[in-house]
This record gives C-alpha cells, sequence and structure tokens, in this order.
C-alpha cells in the first residue's frame, strides 16, 4: 500500500487503532463485571449505583465522553493538584483519555451482558457450591465466571465491533489513530476521498478480522463445536 | 477547582438552541433513514442472490465503519472531484449541515434495514401462509401483512436505534455545526469551564433518551395491542366471574 506515500502512516494509525481499542477492552471488561456484580449485589446501595452508571452512561454520547475526560480531566487534576500545592498545567494524555473514555463506555453495556449471562446460569449452580462450603466469592470466581464467558461472548463480540468504531472519536482530541492520520495525509495531498476511503477500508478489515476471532473463540468455548465429548 | 452552577444557567439558553438542532437533525435523518431501510430490507430478503448483494454490501460498508469517516467522507471528500464542485450537487455537499443529514441517514438506513430484515423473517409463517390462502397477489401481503407486522415487531429494537442515533448526532460538532456537542465546545472555548458546560450538555442528551424511551413505549403498546388485547379480556371476564381470578 503506497498511497503517495502515506500508505504508512494510515498504517501506523490503525495500529494505535488497535492498540487503543485492545487496552479499552481490557478495561472496560473490568468495569463491565464490577458494574455486574453491583448490579446483582445484596446491598441496595451498590444495586443504585450500578444503575445510575448504567443509565448515564449509555444515554450520553461517547463523543461527549471522549472530550469530557480529555478537557474535563485535566482541570480536575490541576484541582487535585492545587490541593496539594502544584500549580503547573497538567494535560491529559489523549491516549489515557481515550482508554478511559471508551472503556467506561464499553463497561456500561458490558454490564448488561454480563449481568444477563450470570442471571441465565442457573441457582442450583450457586447452591451446590454453597453445599461444598465455598464463599460466595469463591463460587463467584471458580464456578460462575468460567461459564459466564460462554455465555456472554456473543453479546461481547458486539460491543467490541462497536468499541472498534468508537475508537475513530479519540481522533477529536489529537491522538494520532487511523483516522487522523487520514486527515493529516488528506491535508497534504489534497486528497480527502482516497485518504477517508482508504482509512474506511481498513477499518471494515479490522471488524472481519475482529468478527472472525470472536467466531473461533464463541467455537473454541462451547464444547459441542470444540468436538469434547460429554 | 471550583463548581460553578452559574455558568450552567447563564448558557443553558444557548444550550437548549443546540439541542434544538440535535433534535432536528436526529428527525430529518431518522425520517430519510426509516424510508430509504424499508425498500432496502425488502430487497435484502428477495430470493434472488443478485438482489440481495447490492443491499448487504451497502449494510456492510455502513455498518462495518465508523460514522466519523462517513461524515468525513461526505464533507471533506466530496470536494476531491471538480466534476462534483461543478454540478448543482455542490449547493448541497458544501454545506456541513445536509453534509451531516446526509451521512447520518445512510448510516442509520443500513442499521435499520438489518433490523427490519430481521423483524420480517421472524414473522411466522403461518400468517403469509394464510395470507397466500386468501389469494392475496404480493404486493398486497408485502402492504398488508408483512410491512405493519413487521413494524409492530421491529418497534423495541428501533428505538434503541433512535437513541444511538441520537449519540452519534453529537458528530455533527466535528464538521462546525452548532448541535448540543457543538454548542458546548464553543461555550467551553470562551468560559474554559469545561466539567460543568458538558455536565449539562450530558444531562439534556440524557433527557431526550427519556423522552424517546417514552414515547416508544407508547407506540409500541399501539402497534403491537394484538398483545395487551387478551390481559383486556381476561380482566372483563374476571369482573363477571371473580373464579377466574388468578
Amino acid at each position: 500500500m503506497d498511497l503517495q506515500g502515506f500508505g504508512h502512516l494510515l498504517l501506523a494509525g490503525a495500529w494505535m487503532t488497535v492498540k487503543l481499542a485492545l487496552a479499552s477492552l481490557c478495561v472496560g471488561l473490568v468495569f463491565g463485571l464490577i458494574g455486574a456484580s453491583a448490579k446483582l449485589s445484596r446491598f441496595g446501595i451498590a444495586r443504585w449505583l450500578g444503575m445510575l452508571y448504567t443509565t448515564f452512561v449509555r444515554g450520553i454520547p461517547e463523543l461527549l465522553l471522549v472530550l469530557t475526560i480529555y478537557f474535563g480531566g485535566s482541570m480536575l487534576l490541576m484541582g487535585i493538584g492545587g490541593w496539594f500545592g502544584y500549580d503547573q498545567y497538567i494535560e491529559v494524555n489523549a491516549f489515557v483519555a481515550g482508554v478511559a473514555a471508551l472503556s467506561i463506555a464499553f463497561g456500561a453495556y458490558a454490564t448488561e451482558v454480563f449481568r444477563a449471562a450470570i442471571q441465565e446460569l442457573p441457582k442450583g449452580q450457586w447452591e451446590s457450591a454453597y453445599a461444598l462450603g465455598m464463599t460466595r466469592g469463591k463460587t463467584f470466581f471458580r464456578i460462575i465466571l468460567p461459564q459466564v464467558w460462554r455465555l456472554a461472548l456473543p453479546g461481547l463480540g458486539n460491543l467490541f465491533q462497536v468499541l472498534l468504531k468508537d475508537t475513530a472519536l479519540v481522533s477529536v482530541v489529537g491522538l494520532d489513530d487511523l483516522m487522523r492520520q487520514a486527515y493529516v495525509a488528506s491535508g497534504y495531498t489534497k486528497e480527502p476521498f482516497t485518504f477517508y476511503m482508504a482509512a474506511a477500508f481498513i477499518y471494515l478489515g479490522l471488524t472481519i478480522i475482529a468478527t472472525t476471532i470472536t467466531m473461533l473463540l464463541e467455537r473454541a468455548s462451547n464444547p459441542v463445536t470444540r468436538g469434547a465429548r460429554a | 477547582m471550583s463548581w460553578d452552577w452559574s455558568i450552567i444557567w447563564q448558557y443553558l439558553p444557548r444550550l437548549l438552541d443546540g439541542a434544538l438542532l440535535t433534535l432536528e437533525l436526529v428527525a430529518i435523518s431518522g425520517l430519510i433513514g426509516f424510508a430509504l431501510a424499508v425498500p432496502l430490507a425488502l430487497l435484502r430478503v428477495s430470493s434472488n442472490p443478485w438482489v440481495r448483494a447490492l443491499p448487504f454490501a451497502y449494510i456492510f460498508f455502513f455498518r462495518g465503519t465508523p460514522l466519523l469517516v462517513q461524515i468525513f467522507l461526505i464533507y471533506y471528500g466530496a470536494s476531491q472531484f471538480e466534476a462534483i464542485k461543478q454540478s448543482v450537487l455542490w449547493n448541497v455537499l458544501s454545506q456541513p449541515y445536509w453534509c451531516a443529514i446526509i451521512a447520518f441517514s445512510m448510516n442509520t438506513a443500513a442499521y435499520s434495514a438489518e433490523l427490519i430484515r430481521g423483524a420480517i423473517q421472524a414473522i411466522p409463517r403461518g400468517e403469509l401462509e394464510a395470507a397466500e390462502a386468501l389469494g392475496m397477489s404480493r404486493p398486497l401481503q408485502v402492504r398488508r401483512i408483512v410491512l405493519p407486522r413487521a413494524f409492530g415487531i421491529v418497534l423495541p429494537a428501533y428505538g434503541n436505534e433512535l437513541i444511538l442515533m441520537l449519540k452519534g448526532s453529537s458528530l455533527a460538532s466535528t464538521i462546525t455545526l452548532l448541535d448540543l456537542t457543538g454548542m458546548a465546545r464553543t461555550i467551553i472555548a470562551r468560559t474554559y469551564t469545561p466539567l460543568e458546560i458538558f455536565f449539562a450538555a450530558g444531562m439534556i442528551y440524557l433527557l431526550i433518551s427519556a423522552c424517546f424511551i417514552g414515547g416508544f413505549r407508547l407506540l409500541e403498546r399501539r402497534l403491537n395491542r394484538y398483545q395487551h388485547y387478551r390481559h383486556h379480556i381476561a380482566h372483563e371476564m374476571t369482573d363477571i366471574d371473580p373464579r377466574l381470578q388468578d
């Protein structure tokens, strides 16, 4: 891929996009698990916080979230720094702000996927673990979570595709991702259509790879398609 | 750091102006998108693979790429071609407002078409066979049975799509439009109070989503009223005979 010498720039941008998406996925999965645990908690206050998290985050645009964390984050950090007597300007790194915003958004949707998957497991699983003398925490990590992955995988795969496309939003705050590099290249060459189209096809390629990996994971997590015997 | 409520109240009217543009963008592109989605979905379920191929490619492209790319492709991309710049099309494509509408409409058309396709395929076969048995022609079946049933089935999912569209409309701010997000960014550039103003904008977005959800619940009761019909009868019967309660 040459594209008047800008091909390598686009590929570098695509690599940044992949890193951003994978980092946000890892952090977002943790948020999702915490959110689902909160929503299924015995404590009313945790359920209420979980509800607040999913309602707020799913109702506001991801772009607004990115902008708030990028611009508001430095205000917030400077405010906290001010209490400790540090009065220099603090800038939030675009990558960190991007990971924070995208994982918060991903986590809110993942909360619902995990919650549904946990609830789908028969209650008997909890009861038999209790009968064996396991604590609730141990039951969750040893019995419930391994089974939840399989049930949650299709939903999480869809969410990852949404996440992959949402990474483009972080270019708005100046991260050198695929979208940003296409913008730079089209500024030099005056051929915006060519470069945005190239970027679009790279995104399509990434989506196809993500779908394929999800499919393989789904197959691997299901004993029937994996060919295991009962 | 201090939190300043007065700045929110001071700029609330401007934010509401922005919200109005956001609603306008969502409403217009929602209507155009839905009008495009219906034929796309009907072609997508065709038994002829050649007819299916085109809507499939369209839907695949628009669902597989970020909305931001699509907006930039239309807004910045169109200027690359001298032929477009010389034609009457340029009157439309040189305006960010219309570029946003075109991008949003085409994007939501792809997502909605896929939802409607799912709904069409979810219609019980017996209903189509019954229509066939009554001697209805294909176009009549589509008009009287397939589409009305599909709309009822698709409604809850379409409500979600509309909320995703509302959130996507914030991207209009990247091509200079002063929608709710764009307005918030302009205000912040002047006042430098990102936390307060973005918080206020977020609350307005939440409020609009809540209205959408409420509106769709009402519409769903109306379009799927056959589902509530039995309850209604059951209630009347329990009024007559207390033994039928439970």
